[in-house]
C-alpha cells in the first residue's frame, strides 16, 4: 500500500482524537462550573459575551484561555527556575500521551485497508496506559518541590503518596478484566465485550466484574486528584496545593493536564467496563435482540452508532466526575490512605482470586 | 427550592449499608441530581441576584460610604467641630478647620479626609454630628481601587455624592 | 533502522546514567535517572519485549524514582548547603569498577550472542507469564518470599506495637 496513505491515516487519527479530547476538555471546564452552579442552586458563569450573546456562559472557557495567555508569567523568587518551568510540562505530556491507546470505534475498511480507529494499538495496551499515567506524578511532585513554598510542598508530598498508593489498586482492579477477556489490548477487550452473557446481557465489564469496576472507578478518581480525593490541592488546608505558586499559562497547563486525565479516564472506563464502542445488541449486520428478533442496519449507520455509543459513554463518565465532585465531600488524609491500602488493595486481590477461581472451575476459557 | 431545617438522626454506629459508603454516595448523587434537574427546569427560581444589573434594595439603615451634606448655596454644611473625628473609634477622620468667608458661619473644613481603609462603618460619626453634615446613606460599598491613596476620600469626593 | 534506534537510545541511557552520578543537585540526578530508565525501556521495546518495557516504566520510573524524589523533597537540602564533592580515591575506584563492568559485559556479549531478531511473541504478556510460572518458578517464588519478608520488616519497623 502507498505509504502516503498510511501517513495520512495516522495523522488523521491523531488529529481526530486530539480534537475530541481537547474539545471535551474545553467543554468540561464549562460543564464543571455550570454543573456546580446548578447543583448548588446558583446560576454559574453567564457573563462573557460575544456580540451580546452569552449562551449560558459557553464563552467562558475562551475568556479563561485568553486570560491565561495574557497574565503575567511569574516565577517566584526562591523557586528553582529550571524545575519550576519543567513541572507543567511533566504534568501535561503524560496526560496527552495517555490518549494514544483508547479505541474510539471498531476497525473500518477504507479502500481495501483495515484501519483501527485508535491512535496506536500497542500489544501492551493497558500497561502502557498505567506506565504513562504513572508519570503524571512527577509534574505534581516537581511543582510542589520547586516552588519553594510550604503549601505546594505538602501538596506534592500528599499527592505522590496518594498516586502511588492508588496506582497499585488501580492496576490490580483491572486484572480481573484482563483475565476475563484474555488480553491486555484495549481493542481486543472492546471487541470481546460485544458478545452476550447467557444470551441476554451484553458481556460488558461491569456485568462480569462489578467489584473491579467500583474499585477501578475509585482508583481513577484518586489518580486524577478529583474529589473526594483532591487532597493534593485541598484548598481549605493547603490553599491550592502543588500549583499554588503557578500563574498564567503554566497554571493552565496543570489544569489542562487534570482535565485530560479526566477525559481519558472516562474513555478508559467506558472501554474497559462498558463495552467501549459496542452498542448493546448491535452486531456487524444490525441489531440482534435476545429472542431472535433482528433488525438490519446499514454498515455506515452501525459505524456511526458505535462511535456515538463510545462518545456517549465517555460523556457520561465525564459528567459523573462533576456530579460526584459536587456531591461527596473530601476525605481526610488518613482516611484516604486507609481506604487505599486496607480496603481497596485487599478487595482487588480478592477480586482477582475469585475471578481466577470462577474462570478455572466454572467457566473454562472465559465466560 | 425552599430551604427548610431537617432533623437528621446521627447514630453512633453506622449500619452495615452505611459503612459500605457506596449506597450512601448513590443517595447523595440522587439528591444533587434532583437539585440539578430542578434548577434546569425552573431556571427562574434560582435565588441568585444578577448583581450589577439587579440590586438588592438596601435597608433604610444600611451604612454605606459617607457623604457630606451641602447648604443650599453649595458650601459644606459641616462646621468643622471635630465631633465626628472625636467619636470615630477608628480615628480615620482628619479635619483641618479654617475660618469661613460667610459671616454667619464660624468655621468650615479646609480638609476633610476619611480613610476608608480604616473606617469600620460603625456610624458613630453620623451620630455625633450636631448639624447633620455627614451621612452614610449612599448605599454604596467602598468600591475597590488600585492604590491606597485613592481610598482616602477627600472633601471634594465626599461632597460629590 | 533498528540499529540507529538502538544506538540512539543506548547513547541516551549511558549519557543519562553519567549525568545521574555527576549532577550536583539530587533532583537533577533523579530526573536523569528517569530518562535513563525510559531509554532502557525503549531498548527493551526494540527487542520486542514490550511487556518488560511497560513494566520497567511502571515500576521503576513510576514508583521507585518517585520514592527517591519523595525523600529528596522531605530532606530538602537548600542549594548552598549541598556538599561539594571532590575527586577522591572512592571516585577513582568507582571509575575502575565501571571499566571492569564494561569489560565484563563485552566478554559476556562475545560469549553469548543475542538471538538475532527475537520473535514478536517472546516478550508478550503470555510468554513472560508462562516462563515465570514454569521454568523460573522457583526463582519467582523465592523472590516473592524475599519481598514478603521485606514488607513484614517494614511494618515491624514502622509500627510501635503490633
Ligand atoms: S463610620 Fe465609624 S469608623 Fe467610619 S468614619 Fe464614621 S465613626 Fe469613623
Ligand atoms: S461632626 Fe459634623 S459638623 Fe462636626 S466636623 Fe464632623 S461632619 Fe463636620
Amino acid at each position: 500500500m502507498n505509504p502516503l496513505f498510511d501517513i495520512a491515516v495516522a495523522v488523521a487519527r491523531v488529529a481526530v482524537f486530539f480534537a475530541f479530547v481537547f474539545g471535551l476538555v474545553v467543554v468540561m471546564t464549562w460543564v464543571e462550573r455550570k454543573g456546580a452552579a446548578y447543583i448548588q442552586d446558583r446560576r454559574g458563569p453567564n457573563r462573557a459575551r460575544i456580540l451580546g450573546l452569552t449562551l449560558g456562559g459557553v464563552f467562558h472557557p475562551l475568556a479563561d484561555a485568553l486570560k491565561f495567555l495574557f497574565k503575567e508569567d511569574f516565577i517566584p523568587d526562591g523557586a528553582h527556575r529550571l524545575f519550576y518551568q519543567l513541572a507543567p510540562m511533566f504534568a501535561l505530556a503524560p496526560a496527552i500521551m495517555t490518549m494514544a491507546v483508547v479505541p474510539f470505534g471498531p476497525p473500518v475498511t477504507i479502500a481495501g485497508k483495515t484501519i483501527a480507529l485508535q491512535i496506536a494499538d500497542l500489544n501492551v495496551g493497558i500497561l502502557y496506559l498505567f506506565a504513562v499515567s504513572g508519570m503524571a506524578v512527577y509534574g505534581v511532585v516537581l511543582a510542589g518541590w520547586s516552588s519553594n513554598s510550604k503549601y505546594p510542598l505538602l501538596g506534592g508530598l500528599r499527592s505522590s503518596a496518594q498516586m502511588i498508593s492508588y496506582e497499585v489498586s488501580m492496576g490490580l482492579s483491572v486484572m480481573g478484566i484482563l483475565m476475563v477477556f484474555q488480553s491486555v489490548r484495549l481493542s481486543e477487550i472492546a471487541l470481546g465485550q460485544g458478545e452476550l452473557l447467557y444470551g441476554i446481557l451484553p458481556k460488558w465489564g461491569v456485568f462480569v466484574q462489578p467489584l473491579g469496576f467500583v474499585l477501578f472507578l475509585t482508583a481513577l478518581y484518586a489518580e486524577a486528584n478529583r474529589t473526594p480525593f483532591d487532597l493534593p490541592e485541598g484548598e481549605s488546608e493547603l490553599v491550592a496545593g502543588y500549583h499554588l505558586e503557578y500563574a498564567s499559562f503554566k497554571f493552565s497547563m496543570f489544569m489542562m493536564a487534570e482535565y485530560i486525565h479526566m477525559v481519558v479516564g472516562a474513555a478508559v472506563v467506558s472501554t474497559l467496563f462498558f463495552g467501549g464502542w459496542q452498542f448493546p445488541y448491535l452486531a456487524d449486520k444490525g441489531f440482534a435482540f435476545p429472542g431472535g428478533i433482528s433488525v438490519a442496519v446499514p454498515a455506515a449507520a452501525v459505524l456511526i452508532l458505535r462511535i456515538g455509543s463510545f462518545v456517549g459513554k465517555t460523556l457520561f463518565f465525564c459528567w459523573l466526575y462533576v456530579w460526584v465532585r459536587w456531591t461527596v465531600p473530601r476525605f481526610r488524609y488518613d482516611q484516604v490512605m486507609r481506604l487505599g491500602w486496607k480496603v481497596m488493595l485487599p478487595l482487588s486481590l480478592l477480586n482477582i482470586f475469585v475471578t481466577g477461581l470462577v474462570l478455572l472451575f466454572i467457566d473454562k476459557g472465559g465466560f | 427550592m425552599t430551604i427548610g431545617v431537617k432533623k437528621v438522626a446521627r447514630p453512633e454506629q453506622m449500619s452495615f449499608g452505611e459503612s459500605l459508603y457506596l449506597l450512601e454516595i448513590m443517595k447523595g448523587l440522587a439528591v444533587t441530581m434532583g437539585h440539578f434537574l430542578h434548577n434546569i427546569a425552573h431556571n427562574k427560581e434560582i435565588p441568585t441576584i444578577e448583581y450589577p444589573e439587579v440590586r438588592r434594595t438596601m435597608p433604610a439603615r444600611f451604612r454605606g460610604c459617607h457623604r457630606l451634606m451641602k447648604r443650599p448655596d453649595g458650601s459644606p454644611r459641616c462646621v468643622a467641630c471635630y465631633m465626628c473625628a472625636t467619636a470615630c473609634p477608628a480615628k480615620c477622620i482628619t479635619i483641618v478647620a479654617g475660618e469661613s468667608p460667610d459671616p454667619a458661619v464660624e468655621k468650615y473644613p479646609v480638609r476633610f479626609d476619611i480613610d476608608m481603609l480604616r473606617c469600620v462603618f460603625c456610624g458613630q460619626c453620623v451620630e455625633a454630628c450636631p448639624c447633620d453634615a455627614i451621612r452614610m446613606d449612599t448605599g454604596w460599598h467602598t468600591p475597590p481601587e488600585d492604590t491606597r491613596e485613592k481610598l482616602i476620600y477627600m472633601i471634594d469626593k465626599l461632597l460629590e455624592k | 533502522m533498528e540499529l540507529i534506534l538502538f544506538i540512539l537510545f543506548g547513547a541516551i541511557a549511558v549519557g543519562g546514567a553519567i549525568m545521574v552520578v555527576t549532577r550536583r543537585h539530587p533532583m537533577a540526578s533523579a530526573l536523569y535517572l528517569i530518562l535513563t530508565l525510559f531509554a532502557v525501556a525503549a531498548l527493551f521495546a526494540l527487542r520486542q519485549a514490550h511487556f518488560l518495557a511497560a513494566i520497567q516504566v511502571i515500576v521503576y520510573a513510576g514508583a521507585v524514582v518517585v520514592l527517591f524524589i519523595f525523600v529528596i523533597m522531605l530532606v530538602n537540602v537548600p542549594e548552598n548547603k549541598l556538599p561539594m564533592e571532590r575527586v577522591t580515591g572512592m571516585r577513582l575506584l568507582g571509575v575502575v569498577a565501571a571499566g571492569l563492568l564494561i569489560l565484563e559485559s563485552a566478554v559476556l556479549a562475545r560469549k553469548f550472542a543475542m538471538p538475532a531478531g527475537s520473535t514478536a511473541d517472546a516478550g508478550s504478556v503470555q510468554a513472560v507469564g508462562r516462563a515465570l510460572f514454569t521454568d523460573y518458578l522457583l526463582a519467582f517464588e523465592i523472590t516473592s518470599v524475599l519481598l514478603l519478608s521485606a514488607v513484614i520488616g517494614a511494618i515491624a519497623l514502622a509500627k510501635k506495637k503490633i
